[in-house]
């Protein structure tokens, strides 16, 4: 009987957490209620917080050990669901706790509470707005998953779809006056499809430009900073500019000025220059001296291209035919490269600097297509050399063919 | 006309020259003879054109795995002919591969390798395994990216030769992977070992060529056929086939130049529809019908044991056909050798056209 007493003992011991655990009075009593108070039961199992060991009563407080109503006693610490307008601090008291949170994710931030206060949704909901955004307006409740989770409404594909859900809903924002059309374009834009359609989560979603918690539109000064978190040559440029303080004495929102923000699209050639499709225009006027800059740099990009293109139809031909042109090649590759830095530099809006950095580029892209003309040649004068030996092989066959004739039929070719 | 005459005499006195010019002289060459009767001359003729041409490549060349590729790119871009050379080393190559294996094939259906040629036939099996052994080592030697590959999995498949397999592999590979230990040995084999040992059983080739001279068709008897002298009758008809040869080598070298592709990259991933060179895409497609476990032995491993089963019949197939040997027709033969020129072409069309 001894040696059972102690499995038995040892079994109640390993066992008694997990049973400990099972013994959660909210979840036995909830899971059997109908809405809204039954469904967080079902939601909990795939949460992020159940997932680190939480329980209701983590958040909710009471007594999830106490089988009766009394559990939920404000004189245990019971607060229930907290008001909307109450969400932000309901989460922050763990969430702002750098101590406490460090025993689950040390690599989580946990300023999230301090940068939603000076967010336009913080700020409106200490003055009293409840229809602006919470904590939960994201990243939901009972049921809430990492960001990394591809299902989570905060995973980085779902954020426009999750700001759009009231962002995008006319009669819901129509009180704030502003517009309800970003979704829409944000999808058309290069950055929405790249991210949406091509699912390359390198581009950027709503957040990445308006912040997350403190979610802020980057004012007219802020622009190029923002943008220039990505596209940093970019920024540079623009801002050693003279377009820099033009635009900021004008009030103009520097890179959107010419690229639009929701609706930026992949950048061609032709917004630049003075034709009917280029930006420039609609500032500069002609005869000024911006309009004969931006003929100018359009001009020598277009150069640059053409030269690219003269030289890759040759070397492609010399190749094909093979030649051996590789050397070629990869100056040919060289000059696409100065025609991408060529593209960027013409946001330093200095024609000089842009036209030398092109024209090194076309003496590449030209030479490397000389040496596919060369090449072509060659192989045409190759061809008719090639007539030489063949005739000589011609001649001699001939005269082989001549003399093996003769020996059959005078000499006797059997014995 | 004198000295002429006096040297001629210097010489034979030295070398037994007219030796020579009497065997030549009375050497005979059956009349009833067919174009199968040229390919040995041809291969002959290809292989001199690989030895020159090797040698003046031999003269630029660089094995190591980062000068390899550029040095080809150099013989093909600055080298004086450097691509005619070049180019006329890899057609030529093809080129030989396919009289070899024609070669091959005629002996084989005109049954010629019937005593007392024997001999003959062992040592000309020799030369076709020396010959794609040229072909394999030399295809990696420009050190691209195809090359790279195809070796690879040339050596992957050797690896699983039951038995030696792996060790076949690591010597072959000059360790785990192929690299630049592989090429430098790929090198040496190409112009060092292989030339050497074909040179040598070519000489045996050829001497027992001349002792036993040409086969009569099965039937005929020295005594019955008629016959042409070898010099200058038979001699003149070769050099109008060497003419022939070297008119199409200039025509494919100038007109469909050897490409040199990318350099090797041993962290790329494979290129897509890798295939070795078209003379072993009949044993590499044929490994992908074998289902991959057959009477307990990898499928590829059972593969390997077939095609060496099949070359060991081929290699021994004057001891084996004892009609051809009694003068006699030996359609079972024919037979045989028609089913395996059938299975080659086949697998050798599907890799081409329907590889999956």
């Amino acid at each position: 009987m001894r040696p059972v007493a102690v499995i038995v003992a040892i079994l109640l011991l390993v066992a008694g957490g997990p049973l400990a655990r099972a013994e959660d009075t909210c979840v036995d009593c909830h899971k059997e209620l109908p809405e809204p108070l039954g469904p967080p039961v079902e939601g909990m199992k795939r949460d992020v917080h159940a997932k680190a060991g939480l329980s209701c009563a983590d958040c909710h407080g009471g007594d999830p050990k106490d089988p009766d109503m009394s559990s939920m006693d404000a004189a245990k610490g019971f607060v229930g669901k907290p008001e909307r307008a109450r969400v932000p601090e309901f989460c922050g008291r763990c969430h702002a706790d750098e101590g406490y949170m460090r025993r689950f994710n040390p690599r989580l931030p946990v300023d999230q509470l301090a940068t939603y206060w000076t967010s336009v949704h913080g700020q409106r909901l200490r003055q009293g707005d409840t229809n602006v955004a919470t904590c939960v307006s994201c990243h939901g409740v009972h049921g809430i998953l990492p960001a990394s989770d591809a299902t989570s409404p905060v995973y980085k594909m779902n954020v426009p779809e999750t700001c759009g859900r009231c962002h995008a809903d006319a009669r819901y924002m129509a009180a704030y006056h502003i517009p309800t059309n970003q979704l829409a374009q944000y999808q058309r834009s290069v950055h929405g499809q790249t991210l949406l359609v091509e699912r390359d989560v390198a581009a950027p979603a709503c957040n990445d430009c308006h912040g997350n918690h403190g979610a802020y539109p980057p004012g007219a000064r802020s622009v190029a900073a923002v943008c220039g978190q990505c596209h940093a040559f970019n920024k540079d440029l623009f801002l050693a500019s003279p377009h820099h303080p033009a635009f900021d004495r004008l009030g103009l929102p520097e890179c959107v000025t010419c690229h639009g923000n929701h609706l930026v699209m992949r950048t061609s050639d032709e917004m630049l220059g003075v034709g009917a499709t280029a930006i420039c225009v609609s500032c500069h006027a002609p005869e000024s001296a911006g309009y004969a800059a931006a003929e100018q740099m359009r001009l020598g990009i277009d150069r640059l291209k053409d030269a690219v293109s003269v030289a890759e139809g040759t070397l492609s031909r010399a190749s094909a035919a093979g030649m051996e042109v590789s050397e070629a090649e990869a100056a040919l590759q060289s000059a696409r490269e100065d025609l991408v830095k060529t593209r960027t530099q013409v946001h330093a809006f200095d024609a000089a600097s842009l036209v030398k950095m092109a024209d090194a580029g076309v003496k590449t892209a030209t030479d490397a297509a000389h040496t596919g003309d060369e090449a072509l040649v060659e192989l045409r004068s190759r061809r008719w050399m090639a007539l030489i030996p063949l005739a000589m092989i011609a001649v001699v066959g001939a005269v082989v063919y001549l003399k093996m004739r003769s020996l059959d039929e005078q000499g006797p070719s059997s014995r | 006309m004198s000295v002429a005459r006096t040297v001629g005499r210097w010489l034979d006195d030295r070398l037994r020259v007219g030796a020579a010019r009497d065997f030549l002289a009375h050497k005979l060459v059956p009349v009833e003879h067919s174009i199968w009767y040229y390919f040995g001359g041809a291969s002959l003729f290809l292989f001199g054109v690989q030895v020159a041409t090797g040698v003046l490549l031999l003269l630029y060349y660089r094995p190591a795995p980062d000068s390899a590729f550029e040095s080809v790119r150099f013989i093909m871009a600055h080298v004086r002919f450097g691509w005619l050379v070049r180019s006329l080393h890899a057609w030529a190559a093809n080129l030989m591969i396919a009289a070899v294996f024609t070669h091959l094939f005629s002996v084989f259906f005109l049954k010629a390798y019937r005593p007392p040629r024997e001999v003959t036939w062992l040592t000309g099996c020799g030369l076709l395994g020396l010959t794609l052994a040229f072909g394999f080592s030399g295809y990696l030697l420009p050190w691209n990216q195809l090359a790279f590959f195809a070796t690879k999995v040339g050596t992957d498949i050797m690896g699983e030769v039951p038995g030696v397999g792996p060790v076949l592999r690591f010597v072959l590979r000059g360790g785990e992977n192929v690299g630049g230990a592989t090429l430098t040995r790929f090198f040496g084999f190409h112009v060092a070992l292989l030339p050497l040992a074909t040179t040598l059983l070519l000489l045996v080739h050829l001497a027992l060529v001349q002792l036993h001279g040409m086969s009569e068709r099965l039937g005929d008897s020295a005594r019955t056929a008629r016959h042409m002298p070898f010099y200058p009758h038979f001699v003149l008809r070769e050099v109008l086939v060497w003419l022939a040869v070297l008119a199409v080598l200039i025509v494919l070298a100038t007109f469909f130049p050897w490409e040199l592709g990318q350099k090797a990259d041993p962290f790329a991933s494979a290129p897509s529809g890798i295939r070795p060179e078209w003379y072993f895409t009949f044993m590499s497609q044929s490994f992908k019908y074998v289902p991959p476990r057959l009477f307990g032995l990898e499928g590829e491993q059972v593969a390997i044991l077939g095609f060496g089963a099949v070359f060991g019949l081929l290699v021994l197939v004057p001891f084996l056909d004892r009609r051809a040997a009694r003068g006699e027709p030996s359609p079972l033969v024919t037979a045989g050798g028609v089913l395996l020129l059938g299975f080659m072409v086949v697998m050798t069309l599907l890799a081409y056209f329907k590889p999956y």
